[in-house]
């Protein structure tokens, strides 16, 4: 069995003007479609191929760089595309929204907590909200790992993330990755958060 | 001691088509300057505040060291660049190039490689080792090999920022038009003969 690339549920227009086709289409095209047909390649004949993409998270740190770094760039990809999905709610509510309050006080805490660490990331990578043991925490990881891989240092399930690698807006925002973590927080589907916080 | 960023030793359109005017006035105006001026809100009141940046390089950790190891990087690679610059290496350079790779196409093929394969940001350098011999390293991030005590002679950045305007995901493209704009001239400099 191989990983397929997804199909985007919506047109690569449709994150416009904060998200543009260009760069979606680049991104999921290229980006992702080559980190899919990397790990197909590294996956080959390495007795690992029947599993889930979550199993091979697992697992990432025991197993050579190509499956890890593509592994999880196979992975964080499905994710984004799905959490950015148009439409939904634009507020995260009920057992999300308790949950977030109980973790970070307010939701307006979290903001500030994910943003932070969007920004911080040095280099490439990726910003998370996680579950760890039914908390939710944010954390960041370098370049594809994410919060499944046994090497993070924080681990968990993530329900939200935000890719701060340059590709993901340097067409749109050159340098500025702060309004692209602006705008990103604006675009995020809260019913598909919500519906991977429930599991 | 404040740092200040270089002026280019050339026009932002010098190195045009191979690398855009628009790609250098941010990569040189906006994160050049950026390291230049995080490293200096930085440093006041640390051990740092009176260092080199080859001090920061050998000894800081964290956004010190990232910051102030981005600044020397990227003097580094935009001092290496020249429209008419020589675009082979010669003379003893050539030679130790030779000696060490076996070819100059093979010395070619091994940085483009390292290059291109460095997994997120980071860079591919020519050094001359401790041994005197001459080698490519990838460093990630803000890696820079004088913090493994190597003498750094040419360097490639390969952080998305610097191709992302002209070339996209075509990291290997970019390193095809690297060679064009690199002035071999300043490798033999800093290689010393
Ligand atoms: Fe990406
Ligand atoms: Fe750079």
């Amino acid at each position: 069995m191989s990983f397929e690339l997804p199909k985007l549920g919506y047109a690569y227009t449709a994150l416009e003007p904060l998200i543009d086709a260009r760069t979606m289409e680049i991104h999921h095209t290229k980006h992702h479609g080559g980190y899919t047909a990397n790990l197909n390649a590294a996956l080959q004949g390495s007795g690992h191929e029947g599993k889930t993409i979550e199993e091979i998270m697992k697992i990432a740190g025991t197993l050579p760089a190509a499956v890890r770094n593509n592994g999880g760039g196979y992975y964080n990809h499905n994710l984004y595309w799905e959490i950015l999905t148009p439409g939904g709610s634009k507020e995260p509510r009920g057992v999300l929204l308790d949950a977030i309050r109980e973790s970070f006080g307010s939701l307006t805490a979290l903001k500030d907590a994910f943003v932070k660490a969007a920004i911080t990331r040095f280099g490439s990578g990726w910003a998370w909200l996680l579950l760890d043991n039914n908390k939710l925490v944010v954390s960041s990881t370098p370049n594809q790992d994410n919060p499944l891989m046994d090497v993070a240092e924080v681990k968990g399930r993530p329900v939200l993330g935000i890719d701060v690698w340059e590709h993901a807006y340097y067409l749109n925002y050159q340098n500025r990755r702060p309004d692209y973590v602006e705008a990103f927080w604006n675009l995020i589907n809260w019913d598909e958060v919500t519906r991977r916080f429930k599991g | 001691m404040a740092f200040t960023l270089p002026e280019l030793p050339y026009a932002m359109d010098a190195l045009e088509p191979f690398i855009s005017a628009r790609t250098l006035e941010f990569h040189h105006g906006k994160h050049h300057q950026a390291y230049v001026n995080n490293v200096n809100n930085l440093i006041p009141g640390t051990p740092f505040e009176h260092a080199t940046l080859e001090e920061i390089i050998l000894k800081a950790d964290g956004g010190i060291f990232n910051n102030g190891a981005q600044v020397f990087n990227h003097t580094f690679y935009f001092e290496q660049f020249s429209p008419f610059g020589c675009r082979e290496p010669l003379g003893a350079l050539k030679d130790a190039l030779d000696r060490d790779f076996g070819s100059i196409a093979a010395f070619t093929d091994h940085f483009n490689k390292a290059a291109a394969t460095l997994f997120g940001s980071g860079w591919a350098w020519l050094v001359v080792n401790i041994d005197g011999k001459l080698e490519i390293v990838q460093t990630s991030n803000a890696g820079c090999p004088l913090r493994d005590g190597k003498k750094p002679l040419l360097t490639c950045d390969v952080w998305e920022h610097a191709y992302y305007l002209d070339k996209q995901n075509l990291r290997p493209k970019y390193i095809e038009d690297f060679w064009k704009v690199l002035d071999w001239k300043v490798i033999s400099l800093r290689f010393g003969a």
